[in-house]
Formats: structure tokens, sequence, C-alpha cells
């Protein structure tokens, strides 16, 4: 479909998108419109348009990931921007070239758009200032992973019609969740009701500066929700962990049958991926009906060509 | 012996009420007299101090110096020099260079090169620990005779708590005060900020208050039972203050400092990951600094110290979550404290007596203090100068401090160490242009 473009001239003012904190309302409102045309690109047999064609995107991993990682590859694809790859292990005190020599490194090949994933909280900023390239922050450490929340708005918006008024339920390791944080400030901002659920100690207080509601049962905080956002539970956590046993928070914090019970009718079960099936979610209702899950990973590729295109063109 | 004197100052005793405008007379590296007038004697050099504001020269009870083994942070040549030119003309160095001050052989490597290299007074602090690592203790003893003023395992703390009171047991028979970075390690969890809503924004691990608060009441328990005095380092929180001014009302041999970044800044500083604004304790929340700053006026934090810690670039300019701890203190000590005068917040002369006399005692350096026979170390202050602080000019090797061009007002503009100038700002300020 060499001829796709947008329906209008779509731009926003930011230059890098490292949180959702930067990004003002009608920048989000432009980024979800974006995305659903991108869309239908991506459903067309031939899923490429030349919208970024000669542009250099590199996706610069210090931390593994597969699904983000395919998820901007294919976006860069599709608009046919030269899409490369590097994965690095994330510490500088690991005798490794430090991440900003390796910064300056990539910035002198002239990339247009850098995709960063670190596993130290702020890395892509410290980065954004030091090259030429449009930064994307494709998850820091707890901090933000905000293409994770602009596919999960993309995806409440399209089933519910707006954000005003809904409300949210998120619930798991707040603490430690880059994704709970970015969808926090990012639906707040578009008029979304959020509340957390979770043990205490996965909730730490100051999260009330983000006006939020906290529960600490599950059941109280999901009956009203529209949408009951889960958390994976991190399995591999280093040091001590904020919960008993993966039993115990199953028991409690996770979404089963039984608890969908108690849940509005038309309930959306979203959860980030990958899913620890019977852990933070029963596998009924990872794969039921009223899960949009797999809609998620769609969304995805569509929302990172608008961030792709807006920022690289 | 030749003779100056110093006409016409206004000086600042730190044991006086108010300041006096008098004249200031030594001879070689002692003072001989200061009073209201002196007439000068035969053959004695004239020097003017109109405008100028005389103070002894002030003490940091807690500093690094990196040598041995971090010569490419800083060495004791230009800590020291970077030392006066902050006014400091006494330094008392941590034991955590490499390897460490845990043996009267380093203390004496140390005291040998200020010997050498250093423009003002050099007094290490011994480890309490072999190796810093909190299990045997050091030999404190041959430390002391060597030269050591103090203990301190300082960057870690002691989280051993029956070592800890054995190091309390042994220092108070050798009148020796114990130093502790009071931070509980667990609680801590390698945190690379204060914990509180900017950590939360950040996404980054805190460092809770409590984390020093335990261990600040701990001391204070061991210093009660063991009868040692106990001196809380950088004392950073507003419930430690608290815990400090229960003790010294109930009488214990208890002191503490503050370091002029956390009178300063907030955590706050922290929220674009500027790793300048990382130090262990973290900087804290606006109702710790109000807290200290009462503390600091009202005496129940002794003395300022500026846990100078100089960081090369390859240090600070990585991660945040993995950069080194701690930014520079000497050049901006005491204009950072000035600010708090300028505000009303503190008198000029509890901040002179906090940089000079208060360190002193807490050391137990028992000697002739700013008086006829005491060593002729002096500053002199001009406290109406404004201008930016420019980082690029510090003698210190290194350039980590979130103050580079921040406006002052009020400077050091000469520093004297036993009679001699060591630091002159205007010769300074001629070579730089």
């Amino acid at each position: 479909m060499d001829n796709f473009q947008p329906s209008k001239d779509y731009s926003i003012e930011s230059r890098h998108v490292l949180s959702m904190e930067d990004l003002s309302p009608s920048e989000i409102e432009t980024i979800l419109e974006l995305g659903l045309e991108f869309q239908r690109l991506s459903e067309d047999k031939v899923k490429k348009a030349p919208l970024l064609r000669g542009k250099t995107v590199i996706n610069l991993f210090f931390e593994n990931s597969t699904r983000t990682r395919i998820s901007f590859e294919l976006a860069g694809k599709r608009l046919s921007a030269d899409v490369i790859n590097i994965s690095k292990s994330g510490s500088s005190s690991s005798k490794n070239e430090t991440l900003y020599d390796t910064a300056k490194n990539i910035s002198a090949m002239k990339p247009d758009v850098l995709v960063v994933r670190h596993s130290s909280s702020g890395a892509p900023l410290a980065l954004s200032k030091l090259v030429n390239a449009a930064v994307i922050n494709a998850g820091d450490g707890a901090h933000e992973h905000p293409s994770q929340a602009l596919l999960d708005m993309l995806t409440i918006r399209q089933k519910l019609g707006s954000f005003q008024n809904k409300r949210v339920c998120i619930v798991g390791d707040i603490a430690h969740s880059r994704v709970a944080r970015s969808n926090i400030i990012g639906l707040s901002k578009m008029g979304a009701k959020v509340s957390l659920v979770g043990p205490a100690s996965m909730i730490p207080k100051e999260m009330e500066q983000y006006g939020v509601d906290i529960y600490y049962d599950l059941i109280p905080g999901i009956q009203d929700a529209d949408v009951i956002m889960t958390l994976r539970i991190q399995k591999e956590r280093i040091g001590l962990s904020p919960f008993p046993s993966l039993r115990e928070y199953s028991r409690f914090y996770g979404v089963s049958p039984a608890v969908m019970k108690a849940a509005k009718q038309d309930v959306m079960i979203m959860h980030p991926g990958p899913v620890n099936r019977g852990v933070e979610i029963a596998p009924e209702v990872a794969d039921g009906p009223y899960s949009v899950i797999l809609s998620q990973v769609t969304n995805g590729v569509a929302v990172r060509m608008a961030l792709l295109y807006l920022l690289g063109k | 012996m030749k003779k100056t004197l110093l006409k016409s100052v206004k000086i600042l005793d730190p044991r006086k009420k108010t300041p006096f405008e008098g004249d200031f007379l030594f001879e070689g590296d002692e003072i001989v007299a200061i009073s209201e007038s002196i007439d000068a004697p035969s053959d004695c050099d004239l020097i003017s101090g109109e405008g100028l504001h005389l103070a002894p020269g002030f003490v940091d009870i807690h500093t690094h110096l990196r040598e041995p083994g971090f010569e490419y942070k800083e060495d004791i040549a230009s800590g020291s020099k970077s030392a006066v030119a902050g006014g400091f003309t006494t330094i008392c160095c941590m034991a955590n260079t490499d390897p460490v001050n845990d043996h009267a052989a380093i203390t004496q490597y140390i005291l040998n090169q200020a010997e050498k290299y250093a423009v003002n007074r050099v007094l290490p602090i011994g480890a309490i620990t072999k190796g810093l690592k909190g299990e045997a203790l050091s030999e404190i003893g041959e430390l002391k005779e060597a030269g050591c003023v103090a203990i301190s395992d300082d960057g870690i703390t002691v989280m051993n708590s029956q070592v800890m009171r054995i190091a309390m047991d042994y220092a108070k028979g050798l009148d020796l005060p114990v130093i502790d970075h009071c931070i509980d390690l667990h609680l801590a969890c390698n945190a690379p900020m204060h914990e509180g809503s900017v950590s939360v924004r950040l996404g980054l691990n805190g460092i809770p208050s409590a984390a020093e608060d335990i261990i600040i009441a701990r001391d204070i328990a061991l210093s009660e039972m063991t009868g040692a005095h106990f001196h809380v380092a950088h004392l950073s929180t507003a419930g430690g203050v608290e815990l400090v001014r229960r003790a010294k009302a109930k009488g214990l041999r208890v002191t503490a400092e503050v370091t002029p970044h956390h009178f300063t800044l907030t955590h706050e500083a922290c929220k674009d990951y500027d790793t300048h604004s990382k130090m262990c304790p973290p900087l804290r929340e606006q109702k710790d600094i109000d807290a200290l700053i009462c503390a600091l006026s009202d005496g129940t934090i002794d003395c300022i110290a500026t846990d100078h810690a100089p960081h090369a670039i390859v240090d600070k300019e990585v991660e945040f979550d993995q950069a080194a701890m701690g930014i520079l203190g000497f050049e901006t000590a005491f204009p950072l404290a000035y600010r708090l005068v300028l505000d009303g917040k503190i008198s000029l002369l509890r901040v002179i007596e906090a940089l000079t006399l208060a360190p002193l005692k807490v050391i137990h350096l028992d000697e002739k203090f700013f008086e006829k026979g005491a060593r002729a170390d002096f500053v002199l202050l001009d406290l109406a100068k404004q201008y930016r602080y420019d980082v690029g000019q510090s003698f210190s090797k290194s350039r980590n401090t979130p103050f580079d061009q921040w406006n002052f007002q009020a400077s050091v503009e000469q520093t004297w160490v036993k009679g001699q100038k060591v630091f002159d700002r205007s010769e300074r300020e001629k070579e730089s242009l």
C-alpha cells in the first residue's frame, strides 16, 4: 500500500517520549488517533508504507525483552525505516563500554530515532541529553514504559470510546512497575479514575500524590471497575520479596473466575504480558471473553508506528 | 621572628556575643594579641583589614582526601588546596582509602604526605574495624598513637551492634570519639536516594529516614551504656535531630554534625536523575531541612562538616543507580552556611562557632584557640561580596557538585595557616583572567 498516508498532518511538540509526564493530553490524543490509522495499515495485504524511508531506527536494549523489541522493530519496518537491534548488558560497572560512550558512538552514526530499554530508571533521559536523535523510552527500571501505557490507552479507548470518568483498576506490584506508573499518569491526564490494588508492601503510600484510590482488598477494588489491569508478578525478583509466597499472592490478588463474578458485566481484562498463568490471572480469565490481552499486543505495533512516525518523520 | 599586624578588621570570635572592630597581631606561627587596638611594634608588617571580617581558621572533621588509593579523584595536595580555598585550616580525613586507614603505618603515610604536600593541618581518622568490614577491631590504640583523632568506618555503618559496643568501650578508654555513618544497610537496600514522593515518581528505591534514625538510636543507647563519646556523622533527618536532642538533654556524650548540602537541598534535586545530587545519607525533605537548621542554630547539632567527597567524571557520569555517592564540600561550605545568616535563620557567630570551636571540641583537641599562644590559623572574609561559583576553577581534582554556577554572597578572601598566607582569592582571580 505504497500510497498510504495519514488522513491529516499529525505532529507533536515533544522531541522525545521519555515519560507520560511530558506528554500533554492533546499530544496523547494525537498519538492515539494516529495509532488507529496505522492499525488499518497493519490489516492490509501489504503492511508497509514508505513514510520513514531513508530513516534509521535503532533499538538499543540494555535489558532483555522480546515482545517490546519485536513490536518496535515491526513498527519501524512497516513504515519502511531501516531498523537495527542492539542488545547489551546494562551495567556500566561491569567493565563494558559505559552507557554514555555507547550512546555517543551510536549517535555518531546518525540515527533518527533511538528506542531505549534499560534496567536503570532515568537512563533514557540521560541518553536523550547526549544524542541528536529522538529518544523513545521503551522501559527504564521501575520508572516508566510510556509506549505500553499508550497502547493500553488505545485499547481502552477503542472499546469504551473515551476515558472520561472510566474506572481503571491496576492490580499487582505497583511499587516496582513502570507499566503501572505510566498508565496512572496517562490515564489520569485523560480523565479516567485510577485505583490501585495489591498488598500494602507493594503500594508505597506516596502513590497518593497521583490522586489514585488505594485498596488492599481485591474485591472492593475491582467491583466498580470498567477495566481491570493485572500486572506481571516478578517471580525472578532479586532480594527480599514483598509478599510471602506466590500461592498466597494468587489466593488474595489473583483474578480468578470467582473474582470475575464480583466485577462489572462488561469489564475489560488487560495484562501487559508476559502472563504468569495461575498467579496474577487465571487461564480462564486470560483467555476468556472479557480479555483484550491480544488486542493490546496488536495495538502495540500501531501505537509504536505512531511514535516512530511523529518523532522520526 | 617576623611580626604582622592586621589593623581595623571586624573580628569574629565565637566566644563573644557580637563581632567587634579591632587589631590582630601574630608573630611567626603564633597569635600574639587580639584586641580593640594594638600599637604597631617596630619592624612589623601591616595589613589593612578594611571591609573584611577576621575569623579563626575553619575546621572540617569530615573529609575524604582519597589518598592513598583513589588519587584520580583527589590527593592530599589537591584536597588541601581546595580546603584552604574554602577557609579550612584543619581537616580530618576519613579512613575509607585503599588501603583503609586501619593501621598505624597508613596513618603515618597520610601524615608524611601531608607534611610534604598539604598547606594546612591534616588530622587522620582511623577505621573502627579492619578493612571497614564491621567485624574485627582495628588496632585503635596504635592508630591514636600514630595521630588519629577519632575512629569511624564512614561510608559504611558498623551493622553488628556487639562490634560497635566493643568499639565504644575500647574508644572510651582512649578518649577517642566514635563517629558513625548511621544508615541501616538492610533497610537502605543499596537505594540511591531518599524514600519519598520523588523516589516514587522516579521509580527508584529509597533510603527511608527510619534507616538513619534506627542506627542513631542504637548508637545513643550504646553510648549511654558504655559512656563513650558518640558523634553522628552527616545527620540528615528530623527524627535523628529529635534523638540527639533527647540524648543531650539526658546529659549523654553525644554530638552531631550537619553538611551544607543537607541543610540546603531536598530530594527534589534528584528529579532529573542528576548524579550530583546523589549522596549518602540522601538529600531529604523540607521538614528535615527545617529541623536541621533549627538544631544547628540551638546547638543540638554541634558543628558543620563538609563530607567533601570528590568523585571523578567516570564515577558520576553513569546511570543514577550506579553512580558514586557524594559531592565536593570545601569551597561552597561557608557561602552556603552564610545563606542561613542572610535568611535570618542563624547568627553569624553561631555559624563561625560551628565551623571552628565546635568541631575542635568534637575531636577533643585541647589546644589554645584564637588567643595569645594559639596557632595563627585564620581567615579573612568578605561578607558583602557577590559572585558566581564556578566549579571549573576549583582546586579539587573532581567536579562533582550540584552548586556549580550558583550565585553566592560572602567569600573567603584569604586563608592563613600558622602565620603563612596559603590562599588569596584576589591572586586566584587574577590568574583566571
